[in-house]
C-alpha cells in the first residue's frame, strides 16, 4: 500500500528571490530518486505539501507546468514556521515534497475555449503554471485567445518578471500587467487595481472561461466586473487556500461544508461555491 | 455455525484461548471507570460495564502516534529523509466492544479508506482486528443509538455479538469473519431453543428502553446553506467553552494534526488527535481564520455530523448515539437537543 503521507525526498537546486520585499522566494526542486518524478505526474492548478523534516509541512501551489521536465518549482511567501525556515535554506539542502494534491483547472473543459486569467499578488503561481502549459507548442492550438490581467502592489512585487516581459512581446497571449501604484515615471504598463484594469480591457466572455486567483478583496471586486462582461458563475474558476495538514481529505480541517479544499478543491467554480456555506 | 452458547464459567478460558491467538483488547476497570486495554491476563476483563469513558477508537486511530522518523545530522547520508516507523500489524481482537462503538468504526472507514487514497495505519488495523461485541442489556439514560439508525444489539459493525443471559452468553456471528471464528472456538456449545428465545427477549426489552429524542430523516432534504445560516447556532454555542471534551470522547471524531518533534538530531513526525473546537485548527498562516468565532466552531461539529457527512456520503449521520458527549460536556450542551433544533426548523416535506 502506497503511503500517502510519505514525502518524496528532493534537493533544492536553486532559490530565486522574486520580490523587492524579499518575502517571496521561488524554490526549484529536483527529485533525489529520478523515478519519483514520474510518480509526481501533475496538472496545472494542483498543489503539494512541502515537507521540512523537524518543522512540518505547508501546502503550496505548483508553479511549474507539467510541460517543464526535470524539476518542480514553488514560490513561497514567508509567513510562518515552515516557510520562514525554508527561506533560510540553501541550494543543496534536502527536504521533501508530497503530492501532487487536489484537483486542477478543468483543462478538458477549457479545450477550444478562450481563457481569461485574472491574478493578483503572489496567487500567480498556479496561474504561471497554467500559462506556461497553454503556451507550450503541443498545447497552444487547444485553446483560443489567452488574455491575462496580472497585478501587484508595485513593480517590485511582480513575480516572474523575466517571463512577464517575454510574454508581453508574444502575439499569442495578450498580457495586461498592472500595479496599484509606482514612483517610476517610465513605467510602461498599466497603473490601477486589477478589477478596474479588467473592466477597462474588457475581455470578451464569448466562448470563454475566466480563472481568478488573488487576495479576497481583489476577487470580491473582480467578480462583478466579470459578471457584467457576461461570464456565468460556472465559467468563473478560482482556487482556494486553507490551513491543511494531510492534503488528502482525511485530517478534517479544510472543509467548506461537504467539500475538503485539499481533495475536492482547491479549484472550484463560483457556481459550486454558491451552493456551499460561506466559510472560507 | 452462526449461533452458539458460552457459559459464564468458560468466559475466562475462552478469553485465554483468544489471547493465545490474538492480542486481545477488552474493557478493564481503571479507578471508577472502564477503558479498553490490551489484556495481559484474562482476569483483567470486566464485562460489568455500561460504557467505557473513552471510546475504543484509539485502538485504530491512536491519540498520538509516530508515523515517520528521520535524522537531521549533517553527516548522515539519509539526513532529512523520512522513514516509516515500524508498526506491529499482528492479528488483534477487541472483546466486549459495544455495538455503537463498532458501528462508529464503519462510519469512519469512509474517511480513511477511499477509492483513490488509503490511510495505511487505519486500513491495516481494521483489516487485522476482529470485533466481538457485547450488546447492551441496560442502555444508559443518555443513549440514543436507536435514533441514529442503530440499536443496542446492532450487529452492523461487528463480527460476533454477545447477548448476556442469566448463566452465559448467546453468541451470534455477524460477519463471514465472525462465522469462521465461531466455528473455530471449541469452548462454545450449541445454543438451545430456550436460550435463543431468552436472548431475543433480552434484545427486544433493551431496544424498548432506548430513547428516540429526535428523527434525523429530514436533515438530508434541508439545504446545507439554510441550515448553516440558522439563527440557533449562537444560542447553542453560548455556553460552550470550546474545551474539546466532546470531540475527544466521540467515537466518530477522527480529525488529527501532524507535528514534527526533534531531540538532538533524531526526529519523528507524529499524528495527534485534533479538534474543530480549537481556533488553531483552521488558522491560516496569514492570520485569517475561517472559523475564528466560537459559534462557527460549534456549528462545524454538529453540521459535520448531521449534515455534511449525510450529504457527502449518502449515509450517516456520523453519530452512533453513545451519549458520551452528553454525559461529559461540562456545560451541559446536549447533542440530542441540538439535533432536535436542526430538524425542528427544517422545512419538512408535507
Amino acid at each position: 500500500m502506497k503511503n500517502p503521507y510519505l514525502p518524496y525526498p528532493v534537493r533544492i537546486d536553486s532559490i530565486v528571490t522574486e520580490t523587492e520585499d524579499r518575502n517571496l522566494k521561488t524554490f526549484k526542486l529536483v527529485f533525489l530518486n529520478p523515478e519519483d518524478e514520474n510518480k509526481f505526474a501533475y496538472q496545472a492548478g494542483q498543489f503539494a505539501e512541502l515537507s521540512v523534516p523537524g518543522l512540518g509541512e505547508i501546502p503550496i501551489g505548483i508553479a511549474t507546468s507539467p510541460t517543464e521536465k526535470g524539476f518542480i518549482m514553488f514560490t513561497v511567501n514567508k509567513v510562518g514556521k515552515v516557510s520562514s525556515h525554508l527561506h533560510n535554506m540553501r541550494p543543496g539542502d534536502v527536504m521533501g515534497v508530497r503530492g501532487p494534491l487536489g484537483n486542477w483547472y478543468p483543462w478538458d473543459k477549457l479545450k477550444g475555449k478562450n481563457v481569461v486569467i485574472v491574478g493578483g499578488g503572489f496567487a500567480f503561481t498556479t496561474l504561471r503554471s497554467s500559462i506556461v502549459y497553454m503556451l507550450h507548442p503541443d498545447n497552444r492550438a487547444d485553446f483560443g485567445g489567452i488574455t491575462v490581467v496580472y497585478g501587484a502592489r508595485n513593480p517590485g512585487m511582480l513575480l516572474y518578471k523575466d517571463e512577464l516581459v517575454a510574454w508581453e512581446k508574444r502575439d499569442d497571449i495578450l498580457l495586461h500587467i498592472t500595479v496599484d501604484g509606482t514612483n517610476d515615471p517610465n513605467w510602461p504598463y498599466n497603473v490601477g487595481f486589477v478589477p478596474a484594469i479588467t473592466k477597462t480591457k474588457a475581455p470578451s466572455s464569448d466562448n470563454a472561461y475566466a480563472i481568478v486567483c488573488g487576495p479576497p478583496i481583489m476577487i470580491k471586486f473582480t467578480l462583478p466586473v466579470l459578471t457584467d462582461l457576461g461570464f456565468a458563475p460556472d465559467r468563473i474558476i478560482t482556487s482556494l487556500e486553507m490551513r491543511m495538514k494531510c492534503g488528502i481529505g482525511m485530517c478534517g480541517r479544510c472543509n467548506i461544508g461537504t467539500e475538503y479544499v485539499c481533495k475536492d478543491g482547491p479549484v472550484f467554480t463560483f457556481e459550486q461555491l454558491s451552493r456551499l456555506p460561506n466559510e472560507y | 455455525m452462526k449461533e452458539a452458547y458460552l457459559a459464564k464459567d468458560t468466559l475466562l478460558p475462552l478469553v485465554g484461548l483468544l489471547m493465545a491467538r490474538y492480542r486481545v483488547a477488552a474493557p478493564v476497570a481503571v479507578g471508577d471507570y472502564h477503558q479498553f486495554q490490551i489484556l495481559t491476563q484474562p482476569e483483567q476483563l470486566d464485562l460489568t460495564y455500561r460504557n467505557t469513558r473513552l471510546s475504543p477508537k484509539d485502538l485504530f486511530h491512536p491519540q498520538s502516534e509516530k508515523l515517520f522518523r528521520f535524522s537531521t545530522a549533517a553527516d548522515d547520508p539519509d539526513a532529512n529523509i523520512l522513514k516509516e516507523v515500524e508498526r506491529d500489524q499482528g492479528p488483534r481482537l477487541v472483546f466486549g466492544i459495544r455495538p455503537c462503538d463498532a458501528r462508529a468504526l464503519r462510519l469512519v472507514d469512509v474517511n480513511f479508506d477511499t477509492a483513490d487514497c488509503q490511510d495505511p495505519w487505519w486500513v491495516e488495523r481494521r483489516r487485522n482486528t476482529l470485533l466481538v461485541g457485547l450488546g447492551c442489556t441496560a442502555p444508559c439514560a443518555t443513549c440514543f443509538c436507536s435514533a441514529v439508525g442503530s440499536g443496542p444489539f446492532d450487529p452492523g459493525g461487528l463480527d460476533l455479538v454477545l447477548t448476556e443471559l442469566a448463566d452465559g452468553y448467546a453468541v451470534a456471528a455477524a460477519s463471514e469473519r465472525g462465522e469462521a471464528l465461531l466455528a473455530d472456538l471449541d469452548l462454545l456449545s450449541a445454543l438451545d431453543q430456550d436460550r435463543a428465545a431468552a436472548a431475543a427477549e433480552v434484545q427486544k426489552t433493551a431496544a424498548g428502553t432506548v430513547a428516540r429524542p429526535f428523527d434525523p430523516t429530514p436533515l438530508g432534504d434541508k439545504a446545507m446553506t439554510e441550515l448553516f445560516q440558522s439563527p440557533f447556532w449562537e444560542e447553542v454555542a453560548f455556553s460552550c467553552i470550546n474545551c474539546g471534551t466532546c470531540t475527544f470522547l466521540c467515537p466518530t471524531c477522527w480529525c488529527f494534526d501532524i507535528q514534527d518533534e526533534v531531540q538532538k538530531d533524531a526526529g519523528v513526525r507524529l499524528r495527534n488527535w485534533d479538534s474543530c473546537m480549537f481556533p488553531l485548527f483552521t488558522l491560516h498562516g496569514s492570520g485569517h481564520n475561517p472559523r475564528q468565532q466560537k459559534p462557527q466552531r460549534v456549528r462545524q461539529r454538529f453540521m459535520h455530523k448531521f449534515k455534511y457527512y449525510i450529504d457527502k456520503y449518502g449515509d450517516g449521520p456520523a453519530c452512533v448515539g453513545c451519549g458520551r458527549c452528553v454525559q461529559f460536556c461540562p456545560v451541559n450542551i446536549d447533542i440530542r437537543q441540538v439535533v432536535a433544533l436542526m430538524t425542528a426548523r427544517c422545512v419538512c416535506p408535507a
